[in-house]
Parts: C-alpha cells; structure tokens; sequence
C-alpha cells in the first residue's frame, strides 16, 4: 500500500528534480510556492462569496 | 425558565481590610477589563455570519496541533522522526500543520486587512498579529535547520548568507545547531504562545471588529 503511493504521489511530483520556477521581469517564484498563493487568494474569495448558513435557532 | 442569571456572582465576599491589597487590586483590573461573560461569551453579533471569520479559530487550531507534535517530537529525538514509521508521521503532521497554519494565518490577514481591523482603539490586538506573524517565520525557519538532514543543512548555509548581509549572523548563526534548536523549542514557541494568547485576549476585551458599513451607519456616514 505504502508503495502504491509512493509511486502514485511520485509521478505527481518527482522531488529528485530541482523545481519548477517561474519568471516574469525580475520576478521570480517557485512553481510550488505560486500554486499555494494562488490557493490562498481562491480560499479568500470563497470565503467571502460563500454565503454562511446559520441554522435556525430557538430564542425562547 | 428558559432565560439565566448570567451574571456571574462572587464566590467569597472581600473582607473590607483586604480591599486594598495588591491582590484585591489585580482581580478588581482584570475582571473589570475581561469580565467572565465576555472572556467566555455565550452568543456573537450577527456580522460574524461569514466563513472569512473562521481563519483565526483555524489559525489557532493549527498551531494547537503544532505544539502537540511538536511536544511528541522532542520527547522522541531525530532517529525517532527519521527512521520510524510513527515518527514519520509525526514529523509530517508538524510540517502540514505548520503549511497549514501559515495559510489560514495568512487569510485571515488579508480579511482583517480589508476589514481595517484596526479600528476602534484595536491597533495593539493588529500589532500582537503582526509580531506573531514575524516570531512564527523565525520559528519555521529555525524548525527547517533543526531537521538533522540534507535539506536542513542546505537551508542553513544558504540562510547564513541571508543573515551575515543583514549583520545579524554573529548572534543569530543559522550554522550553529544547538543555538537553532532552542530557539526553535523553547524561545520562539514561547513567544508565539505568548502573543497569541494576548491577541486572543485583546480580540475578547474589544470584541470582533464590526463591518465598515455597520459602523458608519451607527455614527450618521462617518467612518
């Protein structure tokens, strides 16, 4: 089991390559560290957009 | 009767001789700045209905399963971390819990940075967020030195550079391991315990910032 994914999350990511990085200007980030940025801005906006339910609730 | 006294009474009566000691003093500030029903309240305004008001209570849920395994790890050592199939796991719940705590703290930032959380006399409790912010980088940055593997001896060699441009490398040097360690388990988790403790503390006396909009419509289009 433990092999299955290991291989699995292997040819997601091989980590015995150096990373992925991204340039733009004088720009520079790492591959990893944009998809976590932009992880967090989509949590944010989904946080504000997402209307709360509240359950109703007994005041008596 | 469905509606409580929720007002809290005293337990002992204060003997009016003892109304004047320092400890008498003390409980009078601190119950009078952080009564109980607000320290511990049973209801919250209707505003905090939005899930942008949940990364704080996330934030501090990750940092608890940090310090857990963060205590489970200093009990067992390296060779446990490294070599064992438990303390594998371990180690990798101090790491996420780590990737996740900087995530929702940093969510949490953005949502009280547009909110102006700092209004209403809260600009220490932005202050204590910002320090906890700055004393949790110093804290995972001497946590990746502190693995005893190749990628904490890579971290330190390429932060010791960092650091002696900036001058701070003669008190603070990454390379010495013992140094790093302690600032990692004891110094810096105190701090940031410590502050978040105070920040929490400080989000009770003042209470949750209202929107921008509920508190210009209370002061007539003022903001």
């Amino acid at each position: 089991m433990t092999a299955i994914v290991t291989v699995l999350l292997g040819s997601l990511i091989d980590m015995s390559k150096p990373g992925h990085y991204i340039h733009w200007g004088f720009l520079q980030i790492s591959l990893s560290n944009l998809i976590v940025v932009c992880l967090m801005v989509v949590t944010f906006v989904a946080a504000i957009a997402i209307p709360y339910k509240r359950k109703a609730r007994n005041r008596s | 009767m469905s509606i409580r006294d929720r007002s809290v009474a005293p337990t002992t009566p204060i003997l009016e001789e003892d109304a004047a000691m320092w400890t008498a003093k003390i409980r009078r500030s601190l119950v009078s700045t952080l009564p109980p029903e607000r320290l511990i309240p049973d209801r919250q305004p209707s505003y905090l209905s939005s899930w942008i008001y949940m990364f704080g209570a996330l934030t501090l849920a990750a940092l608890s399963i940090i310090v857990v395994t963060g205590v489970l790890l200093s009990l067992e050592g390296p060779t446990w971390w490294h070599l064992s199939s438990v303390g594998l796991f371990v180690n990798s719940l101090h790491l996420w819990s780590v990737e996740l705590f900087f995530f929702f703290m940093v969510v949490h930032l953005w949502g009280k940075f547009f909110m102006a959380a700092w209004r209403g006399n809260r600009a220490l409790t932005w202050m204590t967020g910002v320090i906890t912010l700055l004393a949790s980088v110093g804290a995972a940055l001497t946590g990746y030195v502190s693995q005893t593997n190749f990628d904490s001896q890579w971290i330190a060699t390429q932060a010791k550079d960092g650091l002696n441009s900036v001058g701070v490398g003669a008190f603070f040097n990454v390379l010495n391991f013992g140094q790093m360690l302690m600032w990692h388990i004891i110094l810096l988790p105190l701090a940031v315990i410590a502050i978040t403790v105070l920040h929490v503390l400080l989000v009770r006396k003042h209470g949750i910032v209202p929107p921008i909009e509920l508190t210009e419509a209370n002061q007539g289009g003022e903001a």
